[in-house]
């Protein structure tokens, strides 16, 4: 018999939805990301590529363009025809602006950032300058007679081109009026096909235009003469996407059978001056669309209808062999969308527009170690909670009882009683909750079910009293002066002492709930937090950050622990140090005080504090299941005992002493639940 | 009468022309390729070999134009030597001793007195690239000593190294890596794949390499089929590459084209040329069906040809619109041998497998591939795991008139088809045409297969020999067609003896007896009754070989056992004539004499056996005349008899012995010094400057020139002689000699001039009107164009160079009178 007995769960059945825009920002490192269901993400590029912002989706919303404007402000137009500008500090939307031109398709900042540029479905094209809290309609240009679907400013600020159906325009920002009109080859494959799209125009400063199109043609033109200069047919279907790189010296195109050529300008003969662009390498790391692209100066990121983000950085322009040198590949939101009850064996899961609850399967039989035991009870599907409205579900939890279920969309706070009866399950929904603890980024449950915590994406901390079939609203922890960073992790001490909280950026604040004030800060840290939890009995709190540092705190003596001191001095493992993905939760085993329990997608680990830490020359990890207690104490005697049996993971938590729950997503079945690719003819086959 | 100088084993051509990149002339009107010791220079035009260069007395390894007069050839062989050569006539210019065993050869424009080679040194497996100075001497015999090292530990095979860019870097692959040396700045810049063992970068082994002519782009080919094309490669963090990925298999060799190098031509097992335009996998063109693996690829300097060398012996000229447009096809080597060396009687080329499934026509005189008989006429699909159906045996019957074939296919042990196929000579189309198809004929192998070959037999006869036990006899007969006009091949008679595996059978030379060995005995049988005469038994091991002695010995029958006893059975008398005990893997017959040749195998080398079966002693012994296993021989008769005298060679006189060893190399003996040993081809056929040398050039191009100038004016008659000049002495002497022989201009014209003269004399008066009579009437009658033809050739065989030019005049106004007269004449008819 082994050391947990565990549920496996996969019938968790999340999609993510698929990448429609990617928008890189130099200046800060960032990279913003759309999703087809029109959520946001923020990923911060310098830490770790750790996803830290999110922006909730809205069924009206779809984006078409993202773009960087100003240095830090972030702008999204969609076809439902509106210019959005989100606030990256409230993360929340700060207005939204009709541009009436129809559905919009494209947009672009201008090279100095002042200006932004719409491409709208009647063929026109919109000038809108940026002022310092909103956007002002400036004129529009020549219109032209089908869509604009791509934009793109020469460096200069001067022209800009637009790519529409079958034909490429440069126009004149000062006149407004269109210089050029290049006409793209209909032609695919010696076959005229119905209409050729620019999927995507890029203006260098050279003037030369490359223009993608859906004949899968890669076009360099010249702007002055209007002329094609060169052409590359790199694929049978589509070419949907082009980015710059910022030297101008390599861009990337992403294809509709999912893949990234990447190109490069080099010299013709090493003696002379001549340049020309030439294909280089192609990169398969998509199976569907590539939508879009970007190149940040070390990295080719792509993301596309298969709903990875896939960052390829480029072997080159990296220096030093660290995080940055490896291929990265972002399937999973970094948070959790699955909260547990531990008492009865409950398991809710949040998908975009609803929650399920499920009951875990159960057992009598017991056998070796590895051994798959048969089920005697299934696992029930007990309980489908559809949202309201168009609005995505933002955050969402149960009681550690199972008799209470909360979850806020931007709009509106809900919360459900539950009650069992046997087999029967009864909803009761509570009313009248308040309007300020709708767009709730973490809903929390004290460990005795009586207390509800929610942080808001205003900064603010709210407790709730809970009562039989009603609350009260207890309190409520306001932000700093003059801040208004949200709040977006909570963690409660089990025996409801304290309320650990944390921001988007770095820093840990914690309150103590007796006094209802606040207690104390964590010495802040430069990368962004990404899980807590306050272990039981001494009140020690677990923090992880994105850059894989695991820091233990002591709430009642205000100091790092000494263990964390010791592993901070010695310092973490060089292989734990390069693991891809962040780590998403933490928990602690009720009987072993020494154990802290905490997993990524890829590996759930379990960390003895009375062991010795390991070094860079120890093995950190190897394959046998580490269920086999006596065994592997005996082999690997250092304090990070890892499994990777599980993956991808999303969320792994002890229900009781002796029994884990893993809910694992396979990227096999995610693939299958996708519109089937582009047929492409193996060879062989 | 040659001098007879010690018997030697010599090579007869078949040697490989692909062993290494053909390489063009700078007009590319010739093309040359290494074979063996030599250098085969070849007219593109029309695929005939126009000149043999003989010097080397190794294996040419590399082949070079002279980048700084492209009228000179460069030449490397093991024997450490580089040979210049003038090509266009065929002369050795210089010698240059380097004394390293040579491997490659590589000449690059800008460096003007040296060129770069592969050596080796100390270890087997380690290959250097080192530049050779060389000096500048009127000697004809130079020693190259200055040696400069370039790159170390580099490939064989001179696919592996490239010049880039005009000489300014040089490109090495080998294994997983490619190095890249600037000369310039003296610096190595090595980038190397990853070769890890698992599934994904298995294959990644370079395979090749080319530079591109204008941009500093290599292009390599890999293993696992794909083409990298490099950039950037000065610099070793910003290099780049693209793939291009078709061929699915191993990428031979690579090309660009040379003026621009848009185009990229690849080339591989799948016997595709492809041609990438613009360097860009989508634009891409093909050349299919080839036939064999591509195995080098060249192109001419003017950029208008291509030439692919194929796995089969083949070289394929092909136009700049990827249309081949010649193949000089030589005898085809990588296969087995199943059918042994046969001669066709017809055309007296040597029979032999050739392409998996063909049966090929080799002729010896001209070195070259007659033609190709398909005979399993299925598609052959290159896979190494797949069992491909087996041409197994071939015999010749009737004088070359009838061609029986064995093909096998034998997946499992227990699953064996067989067919045969017997094809007919047909007159009209020169070729052999399938009469009968037998499938199955016998249970089991067929050993054996021989025709009745005497000349009295009214009815074509056939015997096969099997393991199942049994020899049948097939005959022709009538078909079952209402006219009785086809012919069809039926078995006539089955034979056994005793359940007796039966493994040779040979009819005796007049056809009367057909002896049929079953293992250990060997059978008599009456060909008239198929009655059963006789048998003998030595117990002494299965018969091996079979052969009935011929014109005075033909009462003999030898037979070879396995337990090497050779045996000769006296058939008048029924008993053993004497035994000797020899191992002998071949024996062949003689057709022109007695003779019998057998070689024996022995652990140090094979020893060839000569002797007359009426004496046990034999006429002839040649001790190691291969290191290797001797697989086949043959007996070839002679053109034209030699005349040795010395009584040891006298075998030779009306026959010549032809064998092949088991790496396929075709052997012969020759009693000539080595270089008296030229092809009678390449002496006859001299480069003519600008003329396409065939034989069928002499009669056609004569022939529409004359229509021609007939049409124009009616001088033509004058002018016809021209197009003979090459029958002229003085002119053809003036034509192919050196420039630096010839005497000065001055005394060269007034001969010039007067071989151009007609003499009166060769002019009869009759000859002349019968002569335009039959051109004017009969325009297009071949027959009297060649009878014109040949008495033009007697003309000026007898041109008297003092001639007078006032006979030309008289010669003119007598055709003017003449046509008159006919025009009066046929006015006259007409009224």
């Amino acid at each position: 018999m082994g050391e947990f007995r565990v549920h496996r769960v996969r019938f968790f059945n999340y999609v993510p939805s698929g990448i429609r825009c990617v928008a890189y920002n130099n200046q800060s490192n960032r990279l913003a990301v759309s999703r087809t269901d029109g959520t946001v993400e923020i990923y911060n590029l310098s830490a770790n590529y750790f996803q830290e912002k999110f922006f909730p989706g809205h069924e009206s919303r779809a984006t078409e363009a993202l773009c960087w404007a100003k240095g830090q402000r972030l702008f999204s137009a969609g076809l439902n025809g509106e210019i959005i500008e989100y606030d990256l500090q409230a993360l929340h939307i700060k207005y939204s602006m009709d541009a009436f031109g129809g559905p919009i398709w494209s947009m672009t900042a201008s090279p100095s950032g002042s200006q932004l540029l719409i491409g709208c479905e009647d063929g026109s094209v919109k000038l809108f300058q940026i002022t310092s809290d909103k956007i002002q309609f400036e004129r529009n240009f020549d219109r032209q007679k089908s869509r604009i679907l791509s934009l793109s400013w020469h460096p200069s600020g001067t022209h800009i081109a637009a790519g529409s159906i079958d034909y490429v325009s440069v126009f004149d920002v000062k006149s407004g009026s269109a210089t050029h009109k290049m006409i793209v080859d209909r032609r695919y494959m010696g076959v005229s096909k119905r209409k050729c799209i620019i999927w995507g125009v890029a203006f260098l400063s050279d003037g030369t235009v490359i223009s993608v199109d859906s004949a899968g043609k890669v076009q360099l033109w010249d702007s002055a003469t209007g002329t094609l200069v060169k052409s590359h047919l790199i694929a049978n279907a589509d070419v949907q996407s082009i980015a710059v790189s910022d030297q101008e010296d390599s861009f990337v195109v992403g294809t509709a059978e999912g893949t990234v050529f990447h190109f490069q300008l080099v010299s013709v003969t090493s003696s002379s001056n001549e340049k020309q662009w030439v294909r280089t390498k192609p990169f398969q790391h998509h199976t569907h669309d590539v939508r879009a692209v970007a190149h940040s100066p070390t990295a080719l990121i792509s993301g596309g209808t298969d709903t990875h983000l896939v960052i390829r950085p480029l072997m080159e322009k990296v220096e030093v062999k660290n995080y940055d040198a490896a291929l990265r590949k972002i399937t999973f939101p970094h948070r959790c969308l699955i909260s547990c009850s531990k008492k009865r064996h409950l398991l809710l899961f949040q998908f975009a527009h609803h929650l399920e609850l499920w009951r875990l399967g159960s057992t009598v039989a017991t056998g070796k170690n590895g051994d798959i035991l048969p089920l005697s009870k299934n696992a029930d599907h007990l309980l489908q909670l559809k949202t309201k409205g168009p609005e995505n579900i933002i955050s969402s939890c149960i009681s550690p009882c199972g008799s209470w279920i909360a979850y806020s969309t931007a709009s509106r706070f809900f919360l459900y009683r539950l009650s069992y009866e046997h087999e029967n399950i009864s909803l009761q929904k509570v009313p009248k909750m308040p309007a300020f603890l709708r767009s709730a980024l973490q809903i929390l449950f004290s460990e005795d079910s009586t207390k509800l915590f929610v942080a808001s994406n205003q900064g603010s901390l709210h407790i709730i009293q809970l009562l039989e079939g009603h609350f009260k609203h207890l309190h409520t922890f306001q932000p700093r002066s003059g801040t208004v960073e949200a709040m977006c992790l909570l963690a409660v001490s089990p025996d409801g002492k304290w309320l650990a909280a944390s921001g988007t950026s770095a820093g840990v604040h914690i309150y103590s709930l007796k006094e209802l004030k606040a207690y104390c800060t964590v010495p802040a840290y430069n990368f962004p937090v990404t899980a807590l939890a306050i272990a039981p009995n001494t009140n020690n709190l677990v923090i992880a950050h994105s850059d894989q540092q695991v820091f233990e705190y002591s709430i009642p003596d205000k100091q790092y622990t000494e263990w964390s001191r010791a592993i901070q001095k010695q310092g973490f493992h060089h292989l734990w140090l390069q693991r891809d993905t962040p780590i998403t939760h933490i928990s602690f085993h009720p009987k072993r005080p020494t154990h802290i329990l905490l997993h990524d997608a890829y590996m759930f680990c379990i960390i003895d504090k009375s062991l010795p830490l390991p070094n860079d020359r120890t093995l950190l990890y190897s394959p046998v299941s580490l269920t086999n207690e006596s065994d592997v104490r005996r082999r690997t005697a250092h304090a990070f005992k890892i499994s990777k049996k599980y993956k991808p993971l999303l969320f792994m938590e002890l229900l009781d002493e002796r029994t884990l729950v893993a809910v694992e997503r396979p990227l096999d079945d995610i693939i299958a639940q996708l519109p089937p690719p582009i047929k492409k003819k193996k060879f062989g086959t | 009468m040659v001098e007879e100088a010690s018997l030697r084993v010599v090579r007869c051509g078949g040697s490989e022309l692909n062993f290494r990149r053909a390489v063009f002339s700078a007009d590319s009107k010739y093309i040359f390729c290494v074979s063996g010791d030599f250098i085969k220079v070849y007219s593109t035009a029309t695929e005939e070999c126009v000149h043999i260069l003989h010097g080397h007395s190794d294996l040419v390894t590399g082949i070079q134009l002279n980048p700084n007069n492209h009228l000179q050839l460069y030449s490397c062989s093991f024997d450490g030597t580089i040979k210049l050569w003038d090509y266009i006539d065929g002369i050795l210019i210089k010698t240059f001793i380097v004394g390293h065993k040579l491997h490659a050869l590589f000449t690059v424009a800008h460096t003007e007195d040296s060129v770069f080679v592969t050596i080796n040194k100390e270890k087997p497996d380690t290959f250097q690239l080192v530049s050779v100075k060389l000096p500048k001497s009127s000697s004809q015999e130079i020693k190259a000593k200055e040696i400069s090292f370039v790159l170390d530990y580099i490939n064989q095979s001179p696919k592996c190294i490239a010049f880039g860019n005009k000489g300014e870097y040089v490109a090495a692959v080998r294994d997983f890596y490619l190095s890249v040396y600037f000369f310039k700045k003296k610096t190595t810049s090595r980038f190397t794949l990853s070769s890890s063992r698992n599934k994904k970068h298995a294959k990644n082994n370079f395979t090749c390499v080319a530079c591109h002519p204008k941009e500093d782009c290599v292009a390599s080919g890999h293993k696992d089929g794909k083409i990298r094309l490099w950039r950037n490669f000065d610099d070793d963090k910003k290099y780049t590459y693209t793939c291009l990925h078709w061929h699915h298999d191993m990428v031979m060799d690579l090309a660009f084209s040379v003026t621009e190098g848009t185009s990229l031509l690849s080339g591989g097992r799948e016997s595709v040329l492809v041609e990438w335009r613009n360097a860009t996998e989508k634009n891409k063109e093909f050349l299919p069906r080839l036939g064999a693996t591509i195995e080098h690829i060249s192109v001419s300097p003017a950029g208008d040809l291509f030439c692919t060398s194929h796995s089969d012996n083949k070289i394929v000229v092909i136009h700049r619109n990827l249309e081949a447009s010649a193949v000089i096809q030589g005898l085809v080597k990588d296969r087995n041998i199943f059918t042994g060396l046969m001669i066709d009687p017809r055309t007296r080329a040597l029979v032999l497998n050739g392409k998996p499934g063909h049966l090929q026509f080799y002729s010896l005189q001209s070195d070259k591939q007659l033609y190709n008989l398909d005979i399993v006429q299925q598609e052959y699909i290159n896979d190494t795991n797949l069992i491909q159906i087996e041409l197994t045996k071939a015999a010749f019957g009737c004088q070359g008139h009838w061609l029986a074939t064995v093909e096998q296919w034998q997946e499992k042990e227990t699953e064996l088809e067989l067919q045969m196929k017997l094809w007919a000579y047909n007159k009209k189309t020169q070729g052999f045409i399938l009469n009968t198809k037998v499938s199955m004929p016998h249970e089991d192998h067929i050993t054996a297969l021989c025709f009745c070959n005497a000349e009295k037999s009214e009815n074509p006869t056939l015997v096969t020999a099997s393991k199942d036990g049994h020899f049948k006899v097939w005959i022709l007969t009538d078909d079952s067609d209402i006219y009785k006009k086809a012919v069809g091949w039926t078995c006539d008679f089955v034979g056994s003896y005793h359940k007796y595996q039966a493994t040779n059978c040979c009819f005796s030379e007049d056809g009367s007896l057909l002896a049929v060995s079953f293992e250990e005995i060997v059978t008599i049988w009456d060909s008239e009754t198929w009655e059963l005469k006789c048998t003998f038994c030595q117990r002494a091991g299965k018969i091996r070989h079979l052969c009935f002695g011929r014109l005075t010995c033909s009462k003999y029958l030898l037979g070879a056992t396995e337990n090497d006893i050779l045996c000769c059975w006296n058939l008048l008398s029924c008993t053993l004539e004497w035994s000797t005990k020899l191992n002998v893997s071949v024996m062949g017959p003689d057709p022109n004499s007695e003779n019998i040749a057998a070689i024996s195998q022995s652990s140090v080398g094979s020893d060839l056996f000569v002797f007359k079966p009426s004496e046990p002693r034999p006429v002839y012994i040649q001790k190691n005349i291969s290191r290797e296993e001797v697989h086949w021989g043959v007996f070839i008769p002679r053109d034209v008899p030699e005349s040795f005298t010395s009584e040891a060679y006298q075998w030779l006189n009306r026959s010549q012995f032809y064998f092949l060893t088991k790496s396929q190399s075709l052997l012969t003996f020759s009693a000539k010094s080595p270089e008296e040993k030229l092809t009678p081809t390449s002496k006859q056929l001299l480069a003519e400057e600008s003329l396409p040398t065939t034989p069928f050039y002499f009669i056609l191009g004569k022939h529409r020139q004359q229509q021609d100038e007939k049409l124009n004016d009616a001088l033509g008659n004058e002018l016809v002689q021209l197009p003979l000049t090459e029958n002229i002495p003085a002119i053809s002497e003036l034509l192919h000699t050196p420039a630096h022989v010839l005497p000065s201009a001055s005394f060269l014209c007034s001969m010039f001039i007067n071989s151009l003269l007609l003499s009166k004399e060769s002019k009869s008066a009759e000859e002349i009107p019968d002569d335009v009579d039959m051109e004017e009437e009969k325009e297009s009658e071949d027959s009297d164009e060649e009878n014109d033809f040949t008495e033009k050739v007697q003309d000026t065989d007898s041109i008297d160079l003092g001639e007078d030019i006032m006979h030309q005049l008289s010669k003119s106004e007598e055709k003017e009178l003449r046509k008159l007269r006919k025009v009066d004449y046929s006015w006259i008819t007409a009224l």
